[in-house]
C-alpha cells in the first residue's frame, strides 16, 4: 500500500509538471493550430537561466528568500522573452503559408535553441541546487511525499487557478478566447490579433520556465537535452486530454503521469518512454480529439 | 538604401538580442566550484551579428518589394530563372551532368579512401533524401520517424546474418521490403489523421522503435549493438578493406541511379500524380476519385523502402550497428536535406544532400556547428524561400490555338 501510494505521488508531481508545459501547447494550438515544437527547449532554458541566476546569486551571498524571488523572475522573464522572439521570427511570418511550413520551422527552431545551448553553456549534466530545504512539518511523511513533490503540487495549483481567472474573467483572457474560436472575427472586433499571439506565447514560455524551475530543483540535474523528450511527453499529455482545451491538458497531464508512474513502478522502467508514446498513438487513433476536446469537422 | 529609422531600429534589435542571450552567451558557471566566467566578448558578437542581420534583411525586402513594385507598373520584366534556364536548356545541362557523371565514376581512383568513405556517405544521404522525398515532398506527409525505417534495414541485416548467415545481396531486398511493411504498419493507424499529429505519431513511432533496440537485450544485444557484419560480397571474390570500399562506392552509384530513374518515373505517373494532388488538397483530391488510403500507404511503403535498403547499405559499410545511431536527429538531418533542396525536387535534393553532408566534413572547424546551421537552415528557408534551392518545376500544360 506505502508502495502504491508513493507511486501515485509522484505520479501526480511527474502530472503537474508536464502540466505546466502542456499549457504552453495547448494555448498556442488553440490560437493558431500550431505545434509550437520549441515549447520543450523554452522549458529548458527556463531551466537554466533559473541555474545561472541562482548560483551566482549564492556565490554573491543573498539571502535564501531573495534568491528564490530572484531566480523565479529571471527564469519566467527570459523564457517569456525567448518565447516571444521565437514566435516573431519563426513563426509570425509564416502566418499564412501552407500547414506543413511553420512545423517545419519549429521544428528547426527546436534543434536550433537545443544546440544553442550546448554550445553556449555545456554537454554535460550540470547539478542543480534544491532551492528550499526541507520543511520541519513535512518529516513525518517523508517516505511518501517529499517537500519539493509537495511544493511543486501546490505552485501547479496556484498557477492553474490564475491561469484560468486571466483567460475566465480578464479582457486579455476574453481577447484570446475571441482569437481562438475566429481570428477573422477577432480583427473586425477590434482585437489586435498579433498582441494576442504574442501574450500567449509569453504566458505559455513563463508557466513552462516555472515547470522547468521546479522539475529541475526536483530531480537535481540538467543537460540541454531535457526539453526534448520533456516536451513530446506534454504533448502526448495536451492531446490526450484534447488540444486546446485548458482543462483537458490538466487532466490529459495527470493521467500521463500516474500511467508513466504506475508503469515503471509495476512494469519495467527500462521502457519509460515507450509507454508514453504508445499512449500517443493509441489515443491519436481511437480518439483524435481527446477526451475533452470537440471533434473538428472540416468543412469545404 | 538604409535609412536612419532603419539604424535606430537596428540598434534596438541588437539591444533586445543582447538581453536575450546575455544569461546563456555571457555567464557561464561551475556550480560545484562555484566559479562564474564572465564571457564578455561573446556579447560583442552577438550586438554586432544581430545588428548585421537586421539590416541585411532590410535591405532585402525592400529591394523585393520595389521589384515588385517594377514588374507590377511594367518597368521591368519579370526574369525568368536562371535555375529553369540551366535545368530546361539541353545545351546546358547535358555537358554539366556528363562532366559530373565523369567526376563521380572517377572519384575513387582520384581521391584517397578517406575521401570515398566519406563520398559514400554523402550518396547514402542523397538516396535516403529521395527516399524522404516522396513522402514528405512529393505527399506531403511530415514524417518525423524517417530513421525508423534506415533502422529496420540496418538491423534486418546484422540480425539476419548473424542468425541464419544471410549475405548482403540477400538481405539487400528483405531488409527494404521489411521496411516497407513496417511504413505501412505505421501508415494504416495514421491515415485519417492530420499533417500535424502525423508528424508527431512519426515520430513517437522512430522513438519507440529505437527504444526497443535499446532495451530488449535478448533480440537486438541491446546499446552495445552488433557488430562484424560482413561487407558486401563480390561474387565470392574476397576483397580488402580498401577494395571493398571502393565497390561499395560503385555500389552507392547505381544505387544513386537507380533512385533516380525509379523517383523520376514514379513522379510522372498515375500515383505520382495522385500524391501532387494529395499535397496540394486532401478534399478535392478525394473528390477526384483518388483512393486516399491507397495513396497515402503507397507513398509511405515506398518511402520506408528506400530507406530501408539504405540501411542495409549503411550496415554493410561500418560492419557494425547500434541505435545510438538511429536518432531523432538523424530524421532531422534528412528532413533538412528534403526542406533545403526543395520539396519535390529530385536534383535539388541531390545538391542539398551533397552540401549539407560534405560541408561539415571538410570544415572540420566548424563541424561543432553543423546541428545548430541545420537547425538555422530548416527555419531560414520556411522564411525566406520555401520551395527550397531548386524549385521543383511544376508542369504546365498550354493549349495551342489553331488558326
Amino acid at each position: 500500500m506505502d508502495y502504491f501510494t508513493e507511486l501515485f505521488f509522484s505520479g501526480l508531481t511527474r502530472g503537474s509538471i508536464y502540466a505546466l508545459i502542456a499549457l504552453g501547447y495547448t494555448m498556442v494550438y488553440g490560437i493558431i493550430g500550431l505545434i509550437n515544437f520549441a515549447h520543450g527547449e523554452i522549458y529548458m532554458i527556463g531551466a537554466f537561466t533559473a541555474l545561472i541566476t541562482s548560483t551566482i546569486l549564492n556565490i554573491y551571498g543573498f539571502p535564501l528568500p531573495a534568491v528564490i524571488i530572484l531566480t523565479v523572475l529571471a527564469s519566467t522573464i527570459w523564457a517569456a522573452a525567448y518565447g516571444f522572439t521565437v514566435e516573431k521570427l519563426a513563426y509570425q511570418p509564416l502566418r499564412n503559408a501552407p500547414r506543413l511550413s511553420p512545423l517545419i520551422s519549429a521544428i528547426g527552431m527546436s534543434i536550433f535553441l537545443q544546440n544553442y545551448v550546448l554550445l553556449a553553456q555545456t554537454s554535460d549534466f550540470l547539478p542543480f541546487p534544491a532551492l528550499i530545504p526541507d520543511f520541519k512539518f513535512m518529516e513525518p511523511y517523508a517516505g511518501v511525499i517529499g517537500t519539493s513533490d509537495m511544493l511543486i503540487l501546490v505552485t501547479t495549483a496556484v498557477v492553474m487557478l490564475l491561469l484560468t481567472w486571466l483567460i475566465k474573467f480578464t479582457r486579455t483572457g476574453k481577447a484570446m478566447r475571441a482569437t481562438a474560436q475566429d481570428q477573422k472575427m477577432a480583427m473586425l472586433v477590434g482585437i489586435n490579433v498579433d498582441r494576442v499571439i504574442s501574450i500567449t506565447f509569453i504566458i505559455g514560455s513563463a508557466l513552462a520556465a516555472i515547470g522547468g524551475l521546479l522539475i529541475a530543483s526536483h530531480i537535481g540535474q540538467i543537460n540541454f537535452y531535457i526539453g526534448f523528450i520533456a516536451g513530446i511527453k506534454a504533448f502526448t499529455a495536451a492531446v490526450l486530454g484534447g488540444i486546446g482545451s485548458v482543462p483537458g491538458a490538466v487532466l490529459g497531464s495527470f493521467i500521463l503521469g500516474l500511467t508513466e508512474s504506475f508503469a515503471t513502478g509495476y512494469v519495467s522502467s527500462d521502457y519509460e518512454d515507450v509507454f508514453a508514446f504508445s499512449l500517443l498513438v493509441l489515443i491519436l487513433i481511437f480518439r483524435p480529439s481527446g477526451l475533452l476536446g470537440k471533434a473538428s469537422i472540416e468543412k469545404v | 538604401m538604409i535609412s536612419l529609422t532603419d539604424i535606430k531600429k537596428g540598434l534596438l534589435v541588437s539591444l533586445w538580442f543582447v538581453f536575450l542571450t546575455f544569461p546563456l552567451m555571457v555567464i557561464k558557471i561551475n556550480p560545484i566550484d562555484k566559479v562564474i566566467l564572465w564571457r564578455w566578448s561573446n556579447m560583442y558578437w552577438v550586438a554586432g551579428g544581430s545588428f548585421l542581420c537586421y539590416l541585411a534583411m532590410q535591405i532585402y525586402k525592400t529591394r523585393k518589394l520595389t521589384r515588385q513594385e517594377h514588374i507590377k507598373q511594367g518597368l521591368i520584366k519579370e526574369k525568368p530563372k536562371m535555375q529553369f534556364k540551366l535545368l530546361s536548356d539541353p545545351k546546358i545541362y547535358l555537358p554539366t551532368l556528363a562532366v559530373a557523371g565523369l567526376f563521380f565514376l572517377a572519384f575513387p581512383l582520384l581521391f584517397s579512401t578517406y575521401q570515398t568513405n566519406i563520398m559514400i556517405t554523402a550518396l547514402m544521404y542523397v538516396v535516403l533524401g529521395l527516399g524522404l522525398n516522396i513522402v514528405v515532398g512529393v505527399a506531403g506527409l511530415l514524417d518525423l520517424g524517417y530513421v525508423a525505417f534506415y533502422a529496420v534495414g540496418a538491423y534486418s541485416y546484422a540480425l539476419l546474418h548473424l542468425h541464419f548467415g544471410l549475405g548482403f545481396w540477400e538481405v539487400l531486398p528483405i531488409g527494404g521490403l521489411l521496411a516497407a511493411s513496417f511504413g505501412i504498419l505505421l501508415g494504416f493507424p495514421v491515415l485519417r489523421l492530420r499533417g500535424d499529429y502525423l508528424a508527431i505519431v512519426t515520430l513517437g513511432f522512430g522513438e519507440i522503435i529505437r527504444l526497443i533496440l535499446e532495451n530488449w537485450n535478448e533480440f537486438s544485444h541491446g546499446p552495445s549493438g552488433i557488430s562484424n557484419i560482413p561487407r558486401p560480397g563480390f561474387f565470392g571474390i574476397h576483397l580488402g578493406l580498401e577494395q571493398s570500399i571502393t565497390y561499395l562506392y560503385y555500389l552507392m552509384i547505381l544505387m544513386v541511379i537507380f533512385t533516380i530513374f525509379v523517383v523520376n518515373r514514379l513522379q510522372s505517373s498515375r500515383i505520382g500524380r495522385a500524391w501532387f494532388a494529395l499535397r496540394e488538397d486532401e478534399i478535392a483530391c478525394q473528390a477526384m476519385g483518388i483512393d486516399k488510403t491507397k495513396t497515402k500507404l503507397t507513398a509511405f511503403a515506398l518511402g520506408a523502402f528506400w530507406a530501408g535498403m539504405v540501411g542495409v547499405i549503411f550496415a554493410a559499410k561500418t560492419t557494425f550497428v547500434n541505435p545510438a545511431s538511429f536518432t531523432f536527429l538523424e530524421s532531422a538531418i534528412i528532413l533538412c536535406i528534403v526542406v533545403l533542396g526543395g520539396m519535390g525536387s529530385i536534383i535539388g535534393v541531390i545538391i542539398a544532400a551533397l552540401i549539407l553532408i560534405l560541408l561539415p566534413e571538410y570544415l572540420r572547424a566548424f563541424s561543432d556547428y553543423r546541428m545548430l546551421v541545420f537547425g538555422a537552415v530548416l527555419v531560414i528557408m520556411m522564411v525566406f524561400r520555401p520551395q527550397g534551392i531548386v524549385a521543383n518545376i511544376r508542369r504546365t500544360y498550354t493549349v495551342q490555338k489553331n488558326d
